[in-house]
């Protein structure tokens, strides 16, 4: 595969009606409030990437949004047909992944591809066996033999349900938690390949619990914490220089006294100066004999901005909160 | 779908285990019967095993009332059980209904395989066991019953060949549709649980009881509604004229099943969160 620049802005047309709406939507399992008014947005073109960890609800959402689990409340719109009600409309243009890929284990790889393909509409029969090959070839089996699925590893299964969900070209693809049990090669090329069929047009939504796959692959972040979305909006906008400049100086006293007043924060000889550009702090600071060792915007990473919107760890239990509900 | 699950019907080795034991059964019998000559005393064992002896033609019959009380009700359970709970704890079911493939249409391309199974199962075991009837226990009985070359109903009176075989056709359909009752139970419980093997033995254990109750005289009351009730009562087809009271009742009873159990199943799996 080669090495895609995942820089590029995708082909993003935001006139168009959103590819997931969701209005309030709230899953309720009897008192445990599993998904709590969420207001999802996908617009074409976009690479989502909803963060949150394992059991806030992540997965309990994606079902939802395919039909397969019925809301408590609220609206759900996927590629415009309102979901439960018409989601068979537009499931054949979707493809997903959902906690984890599955097979008929006694079946080969390509005979699951082609019971799965046959089972639904809009896969044609006499394009089948070709659409079995470009699938397997994208997703780095093109070699797989008449092994049953049984004797998969956990990444050739993963990428043997990824095949599946690329069967059909699909407008849209869901998929929770597209790399586990991916080793570091193969996660990289399945973000190459997904960055690649969103160039082509697809809309990528993922989830997934790991922060730095949503960092290198999304534009936009949704972060859901206890069933709640927290917060939604471009991964540029949440990065966006803070206004300060950090500066590393071996001279930290005396940068210090110099800067009197707009340093904000001091750790050892690194300084986070209130300033709007590091070029004219550096000439500042070489031009009065200081020492400088680094000096660059200060930006948020996506950790922090997740460790702000998030109160705790969802799989941690303190005294007094288990138990009831939320 | 349809065509799907019949695929996966044949492509799967239980399958085909299943119907090789359910023939192995009516063979090994009649290897046991041909060498021994031993049969039971009429009345008692399994039903036309005494008649058998003088002819072979009759043995499918005999082969069909040794499996109907206990291999195939739980070939059927095993399998219709499976049928939503085993996707569902597979993980295939997921996929399945985001494919999409609907909810109903799954619902009666699984009935159909259980169908197609049951079928399968009843017609290999005729075959075979008419088979292992002929060649074991020979076609040509002797004198004393009825006319040569003749097979004699329950009654006494020769039935020639076509009436035999629209009889065991007549049976072959009852079983079937029999054996839908234990899917359609199943069926339901497959719709309830992820766990292929609870909504098995659930249906097995509502089989058990029904058997149960249908030999207890202070259970009168609720016998004619029972399930297995009437499971026998295909026996009445080798009767001449044909006894069609229980057959009717039979069939009836079983169309209610079916009809209520799985209208339960389909609104079950309807509302139903796919949360395996």
């Amino acid at each position: 595969m080669t090495d895609i620049d995942l820089t590029v802005t995708p082909v993003a047309d935001h006139t168009d009606r959103p590819v997931i709406r969701t209005t309030a939507l709230t899953k309720r399992y009897g008192p445990v409030l599993a998904v709590d008014a969420v207001h999802l947005e996908v617009r074409p073109g976009d690479r989502y990437g909803l963060l949150g960890p394992n059991g806030s609800g992540k997965t309990t959402l994606v079902r939802m949004l395919l039909g397969l689990v019925f809301a408590t409340s609220g609206r759900i719109e996927l590629l415009g047909a309102p979901v439960p009600a018409r989601v068979s409309d537009v499931l054949p243009d979707v493809g997903a992944l959902v906690e984890g890929p599955a097979g008929y284990p006694h079946l080969s790889g390509r005979t699951n591809l082609a019971l799965i393909d046959a089972a639904g509409p809009g896969g044609g029969r006499r394009t089948r066996r070709a659409r079995i090959g470009t699938a397997l070839e994208r997703v780095g089996l093109a070699g797989v033999d008449a092994r049953p699925v049984r004797a998969y590893s956990l990444g050739m299964r993963q990428r043997l349900g990824l095949a599946a969900a690329l069967l059909r070209t699909p407008k849209l693809l869901i998929l929770d938690e597209p790399t586990n049990g991916l080793d570091p090669r193969g996660i990289r090329e399945i973000r190459d390949l997904l960055a690649e069929l969103n160039q082509s047009g697809t809309t990528v939504f993922l989830s997934s619990h790991l922060l730095p796959e949503v960092e290198q692959l999304c534009t936009r972040v949704g972060i859901v914490d206890r069933g709640r979305l927290v917060l939604q909006d471009d991964l540029a906008a949440l990065r966006a220089p803070t206004g300060n400049v950090v500066v590393r100086t071996p001279d930290a006293d005396a940068a210090v006294a110099m800067l009197d007043g707009t340093v904000r924060a001091r750790d050892g000889d690194r300084l986070t100066v209130a300033h709007p550009d590091p070029a004219t702090l550096n000439a500042r600071l070489v031009g009065a004999g200081l020492r400088v060792a680094a000096i660059s915007r200060e930006r948020r990473s996506l950790e922090q901005v997740v460790l702000e919107s998030t109160t705790t760890s969802a799989d941690r239990i303190d005294l007094g909160y288990a138990g009831q509900p939320r | 779908m349809i065509r799907v699950e019949l695929v996966k019907l044949v492509r799967r080795p239980r399958t085909w285990v299943t119907v090789a034991l359910l023939c192995a059964l009516p063979v090994v019998v009649a290897a046991f019967l041909a060498t021994s000559h031993l049969a039971p005393a009429p009345g008692k064992g399994p039903a036309f095993l005494s008649a058998v002896l003088n002819n072979g033609s009759l043995y499918p019959a005999a082969a069909l009332a040794m499996i109907v009380p206990v291999f195939l009700p739980i070939a059927v359970a095993v399998l219709a059980g499976d049928s939503i709970a085993g996707e569902a704890a597979g993980g295939t079911l997921r996929y399945l209904l985001v494919r999409p493939v609907g909810r109903t249409r799954l619902l009666v391309a699984k009935l159909v395989s259980v169908t197609a199974f049951v079928a399968i199962s009843i017609v290999a075991v005729v075959a075979t066991s008419y088979l292992a009837g002929v060649l074991l226990l020979g076609d040509a009985p002797p004198a004393a019953v009825g006319e040569a070359g003749g097979v004699t109903s329950l009654s006494g009176a020769p039935l020639t060949p076509g009436q035999l075989a629209l009889r065991i056709l007549g049976t072959v359909g009852f079983i079937i549709v029999s054996m839908l009752g234990v899917a359609a139970i199943a069926l339901f419980l497959s719709t309830l649980t992820d766990s292929a093997l609870g909504a098995a033995l659930g249906a097995l254990a509502v089989l058990v009881t029904s058997d149960v109750l249908a030999t207890l005289d202070a259970a009168a009351a609720v016998q004619p509604y029972l399930p297995t009730r009437y499971w026998f009562a295909w026996i009445d087809f080798f009767r001449d004229p044909v006894f069609w009271r229980d057959i009717e009742r039979g069939l009836g009873v079983q169309a209610v099943y079916l009809g209520l159990l799985l209208a339960a199943s389909w609104a079950n799996f309807m509302t139903r969160d796919i949360t395996s």
